[in-house]
């Protein structure tokens, strides 16, 4: 790994992250009358962007937007100015990544066909979220955050339109914990801009792209389990390197299952309820690789799962994949939705480091040849047994490779540390098929039973 | 601009924290109210709809028949009572005391408690309030349950990027 280039700057980055931090600061007021320095960051963005083949669109977009008098095209035509910008930055930064782990990455494919969807349903996803950019942070009210209610409500029984409904629905809930926007002490600007943007591009008829394309038969080496939730969706992302049957190389890839959830339903209980619907959670925390065959997937890494195309292979270790197979495999080129520097996660591993935390703030840092890199232990999983003091006390890692805010963090996946002269290693998806440990049986219950009250309640008074 | 500012991935709203749903199933901060349901103790076919209002404390109680609570004439009801202890539960009395706008300085010293909500809420003596909102909260309910019945997907959800797991408590 060259550690080295860690914090090495990236050409251009920073004008690009400017023009989106001053369009991502017009939405502080709102859109619907604008002041004088919101739209200077308006045509900050369109200046940004005048060189592409978006310059005619997004300059007349600006000008509608400065004016306040932006229709639905025009906020379109603002967040693929904004997106197209993250695009070049994700891009830059993968590149940079790309020398980090020495891998190659393989070439974009050409994109997948559009997904059909209700284009009634994205016509009011669209209409809410220039109501938000019009209204601004600072004006969020309950009004405005309710109107997305019933459309969330509408698009998530269509598993077709779960990305578009799982976003609002996880953006609606920040929102509607922050009203009154007047009384908001700091704003999440990036961030919900980020969500706004990818919002109105989702709800754009033919944004999405259509499920798999391609079929794959071999091998299935997982080398970690990543979690990620809100608070009434939760999505298990298995990072693997797939081996061909045909022989070819091989290559980085990822199976995911996600579910709708009530709020009330955390740690044990998210693995409850996406525990039954992909077995390879249960076979990667048992530390067995898989055969697969004819297993649907798409053309940029994602497998889209299905259990009677896999079986239970032989037991592989991660730590062994990560250490002879991770340093051949060939990274995905993504989806051009998905070029955004939150997206990036690339699978690495680690050893020979020295791992620390600070005494005042709990953050750990792993220092590799003089060169430090921030350790994000947040995002372990609180249903497992990898906790961040055995972060601390590791010797090697498999992690992820992410960036945000300016600067490369390492999200750790599993961990190896000595215990008594021998080597353990602690898995942060290592409950998600269910656990003998005391603690996780304990968390394993009281989750039942939250999910049992909930399931009786919903028999009663549901169909009423 | 702060870290904050500039994070794709900021921490915005602590996830709730896991409680024992029997006996009040449903809690939410929304719609500028603290609401939710309440169990029956005698009737499991019964269940209260019970709210407080932020600011003002105005306070409704009724079964999801729309019969009021006989509880809930002069104050809070003991259904009331179990929606605070609940909510605490579930977002730390901080965050509870924040949304309803119970001055910190009004309740018992230091920590808010559920008890020193009620009290300092109890002692203001708020009126019933004057919307009925127990058919709406009823629905969030509903909805809420409904979250139950919809199908898992294995087709990749690469939004949920931003939303990565995260160890902080309410
Ligand atoms: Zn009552």
């Amino acid at each position: 790994m060259r550690t080295d280039l860690l914090t090495a700057p990236v050409d251009g980055l920073d004008e690009a992250l400017a023009a989106v931090d001053a369009f991502d600061r017009t939405l502080v007021a709102g859109l619907l009358r604008p002041r004088p320095d919101q739209a200077e960051g308006l045509f900050a963005l369109a200046d940004a962007v005048a060189a592409s083949p978006l310059a005619a669109r997004v300059a007349e977009a600006a000008d509608k937007a400065a004016a306040g008098s932006a229709g639905e095209d025009h906020f379109a035509a603002l967040a693929a100015a904004r997106a197209a910008l993250l695009g070049a930055a994700h891009d830059a930064i993968a590149a940079r990544a790309d020398e980090i782990t020495g891998r190659t990455p393989a070439e974009a494919p050409a994109p997948a066909g559009p997904a059909e969807q209700a284009p009634n349903l994205l016509a009011a996803a669209r209409s809410w979220l220039c109501d938000l950019a019009r209204t601004g942070w600072q004006g969020l009210d309950h009004d405005v955050v309710s109107g997305s209610a019933q459309i969330v409500s509408a698009m998530l029984p269509d598993t077709g339109l779960r990305r578009l409904a799982a976003l609002l629905d996880g953006f609606a809930a920040e929102l509607a914990a922050s009203c009154p926007g007047t009384a908001l002490d700091r704003t999440p600007l990036r961030r919900w801009a980020d969500l706004w943007t990818r919002g109105m591009i989702l709800a754009l008829p033919g944004a999405v792209p259509g499920p798999g394309a391609v079929t794959l038969t071999g091998r299935l080496l997982p080398l970690g389990t990543d979690l990620h939730e809100h608070a009434t969706a939760a999505q298990a992302q298995i990072h693997a390197v797939f081996e061909p049957a045909d022989g070819s190389p091989p290559r980085l890839v990822r199976a995911s299952v996600s579910v709708p959830k009530p709020d009330t339903v955390l740690g044990a209980g998210v693995w409850q309820l996406l525990r039954p619907h992909m077995s390879l959670l249960a076979a990667a925390a048992e530390g067995l690789s898989m055969d697969l065959t004819d297993m649907p997937a798409t053309t940029d890494g994602d497998l889209v799962w299905q259990d009677e195309h896999a079986r239970p292979g032989e037991p592989v270790d991660p730590f062994a994949t990560a250490r002879v197979v991770l340093p051949t495999a060939q990274d995905p080129a993504p989806a051009p939705l998905d070029r955004h520097p939150a997206a990036l996660a690339r699978p690495v591993f680690l050893e020979g480091y020295a791992a620390e935390q600070d005494p005042d703030t709990d953050e750990i840092t792993f220092t590799l040849s003089g060169q430090r890199l921030p350790v994000d232990t947040d995002r372990l999983p609180v249903a497992g047994p990898l906790t961040p003091d055995a972060v601390t006390r590791s010797t090697a890692c498999v992690g992820l490779l992410r960036w945000d805010d300016g600067t490369f963090r390492l999200q750790p996946l599993a961990v190896e540390s000595t215990v008594r002269k021998k080597t353990v290693a602690l898995h942060a998806g290592a409950w998600a098929g269910g656990t003998t440990d005391k603690a996780g049986a304990k968390a394993e219950k009281a989750a039942t039973d939250a999910v049992a009250v909930l399931r009786e309640r919903a028999g009663r008074l549901l169909r009423k | 601009m702060s870290d904050f500012e500039r994070s794709s991935t900021a921490r915005v709203v602590p996830p709730a924290r896991p409680r024992k749903l029997a006996k009040v199933p449903f809690v939410e901060l929304a719609d500028g109210r603290l609401q939710g349901v309440v169990s029956s103790g005698s009737d499991i076919e019964r269940v209260y709809v019970s709210s407080v209002e932020a600011g003002t404390y105005a306070y409704a109680c009724s079964t999801n028949n729309n019969r009021p609570c006989g509880g809930a004439r002069g104050g809070f009801c003991k259904h009331i009572g179990a929606l605070i202890t609940e909510s605490v539960l579930q977002y730390g009395a901080d965050r509870v005391a924040r949304y309803l706008r119970v001055d910190a300085a009004d309740a018992a010293d230091g920590e808010p408690t559920a008890q020193s909500l009620n009290a300092a809420m109890s002692a203001t003596r708020p009126a019933p309030a004057e919307s009925k909102p127990a058919a709406s909260v009823f629905s969030r309910f509903l909805r809420h349950l409904a979250y139950l019945e919809l199908a898992a997907t294995t087709a990749p959800l690469p939004e949920m990027h931003w939303f990565p797991s995260t160890r902080a408590v309410a």
